[in-house]
């Protein structure tokens, strides 16, 4: 998978991540979670094939920390 | 049909409705019609609980998970219309984290979050499998009928929160003994309240000796809180203390109450059973989660500011209540919601919640129910009700649903 050079951007608060882990579940190649379970953001622009997953992930958050700006 | 009953309907009920509302009788496992009925003629609407106090009531998903999500919400149970859960079990007893609001809340919750994220959860994986896999050998080299709570649905979660806290493998059964008491049916309230204490005491204890030689486990952690000066060790204890009890009877129940359901649907059974699809354990654990719902008390919080939601004014002082479960059947979002329907992505249910309290033990709670329906019915493939299903008890009082006992053979 090549990675794009321009699409849709993820935005990550880390400072609103209550570690729920749900963005891990749902997009395991564009997040992960820190020693303290916090989310961290792999991928900020990831290819296409994955944007269905993050868009999961947005849908999932519960404390809304994260983004997926379309430009 | 009267002609008044089938006349435009009115958006506000006449009178205001009690709260919490009974299931129907024939349907245990569908949350109380009343619900469902508000839901969709006033999604936003006050009720009335036993106290007498007049909170609202949010059914629609995208409500609550907008109210779950703002901040001018607060947990704190002393927070002026905070909806009170007290009915025949007593009083609520405030528990670390779970009943505070930010920045303190997250400030406690972030200090015990690392032990469950998903990938340290992961790795606890085969160490269930082997608690669940015993607890199964158990099962079969015993005597049917079993009453299944009792016999795996309850010693599944005390046991796996042993292992996530560190308690050591000599102390399970004094563990286990006084965890199954607190949440025994049997039980009189002074053993409940006994079999807390000794608990505590013993957690707290057991927190000293990790002060003094800290190991890899998540008392540890607290520990070094305690250590560095960040809590004292009446907070540890407690913390300690929410993590047991806000894990323990809500995955027994999801385990118990699952097992029924999908005893009551045996061609979902059937698919579970028999797919070598290993995504459908996983999809299944959502689904179920969905369908059951079994903390139907609803979250509850109080207004700190006034909200506009849905064309209404929440005023600062009142109460809201979030039923999550009849969000999980609002058909905006799940398309033919009273189906129980393991392949279905239900991904998006609220069974957890939602916002800053959203479960903190929700990977750990996912990964024991995939372990355990992945395992069981298939290690006990002609495992059946073993009374009728009229005699299943139901928990309607209690404060997590579920069934007080499901006596099963095979
Ligand atoms: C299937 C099993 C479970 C269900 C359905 C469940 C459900 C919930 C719900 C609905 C909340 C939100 C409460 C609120 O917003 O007022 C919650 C919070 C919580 N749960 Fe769970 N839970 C489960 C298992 C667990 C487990 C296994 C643990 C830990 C070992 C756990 C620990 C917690 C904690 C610590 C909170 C408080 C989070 C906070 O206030 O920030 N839960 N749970
Ligand atoms: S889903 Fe949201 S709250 Fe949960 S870990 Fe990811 S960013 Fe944090």
């Amino acid at each position: 998978m090549t990675r794009p050079m321009s699409g849709p951007t993820v935005e990550l608060e880390s400072d609103k991540c209550v570690a729920s882990g749900q963005c891990v579940v749902a997009a395991m190649q564009v997040f992960d979670q820190d020693d303290d379970g916090i989310a961290i953001l792999l991928d900020e622009r990831p290819a296409p094939a994955l944007l269905d997953d993050v868009r999961e992930a947005v849908a999932v958050c519960p404390a809304a920390a994260i983004r997926l700006v379309e430009r | 049909m009267a002609d008044t009953l089938t006349g435009p309907v009115p958006e506000v009920p006449d009178a205001i409705p009690e709260f919490p509302m009974p299931r129907a009788a024939r349907c245990p496992l569908d949350p109380p019609p009343a619900l469902r009925d508000l839901q969709e003629r006033a999604p936003l609407t006050k009720v009335r609980l036993r106290d007498g106090s007049e909170p609202w009531l949010v059914t629609r998903y995208a409500d609550q998970r907008a109210l779950l999500g703002d901040p001018r919400v607060s947990a704190d149970t002393d927070s002026p219309g905070y909806p009170s859960k007290a009915g025949p079990e007593g009083g609520e007893g405030k528990l670390s984290f779970i009943m505070m609001d930010d920045p303190e809340h997250a400030r406690l919750r972030r200090m015990v979050t690392a032990p469950f994220a998903v990938k340290r959860v992961e790795a606890l994986r085969p160490a269930v499998q082997r608690i669940v896999d015993d607890l199964i050998d158990g099962l079969l080299a015993g005597p049917a009928p079993v009453d299944l709570v009792e016999e795996f649905a309850l010693p599944v979660p005390s046991l796996v929160i042993c292992e996530l806290l560190g308690v050591p493998y000599d102390d399970h059964a004094f563990f286990q003994d006084n965890t199954r008491t607190m949440v025994h049916r049997d039980a009189t309230p002074e053993q409940r309240g006994r079999a807390a204490r000794e608990v505590a005491g013993y957690l707290s204890a057991l927190i000293g000796r990790r002060i003094a030689d800290p190991r890899e486990d998540l008392l540890s952690g607290i520990a070094a809180r305690v250590t560095a000066g960040e809590i004292d060790h009446g907070q540890a204890t407690e913390m300690a203390l929410l993590l047991l009890i806000a894990g323990h009877e809500t995955t027994a129940n999801m385990i118990a109450l699952g097992t029924l359901a999908l005893l009551r649907h045996p061609d979902q059974l059937a698919l579970l059973r028999e797919s070598d699809d290993p995504g459908l354990v996983t999809s299944a654990v959502e689904e179920l989660l969905r369908y059951l719902h079994i903390t139907h008390l609803g979250r509850r919080r109080a207004v700190t500011e006034d909200i506009e939601i849905g064309g209404r004014l929440l005023r600062a002082g009142e109460g809201v209540i979030m039923v999550n479960e009849v969000a999980n059947r609002d058909p905006e979002v799940f398309p033919d919601p009273d189906r129980l329907d393991l392949t279905r992505d239900a991904r998006r249910h609220v069974a957890f919640g939602f916002g800053v309290h959203q479960c903190l033990g929700q990977p750990l709670a996912r990964m024991e129910l995939q372990v355990v329906y992945g395992t069981l019915y298939r290690r006990i493939p002609t495992l059946s009700l073993a009374c009728s299903p009229d005699d299943v008890r139901f928990k309607h009082d209690a404060f997590i649903y579920g069934v007080h006992s499901l006596p099963v053979a095979w």
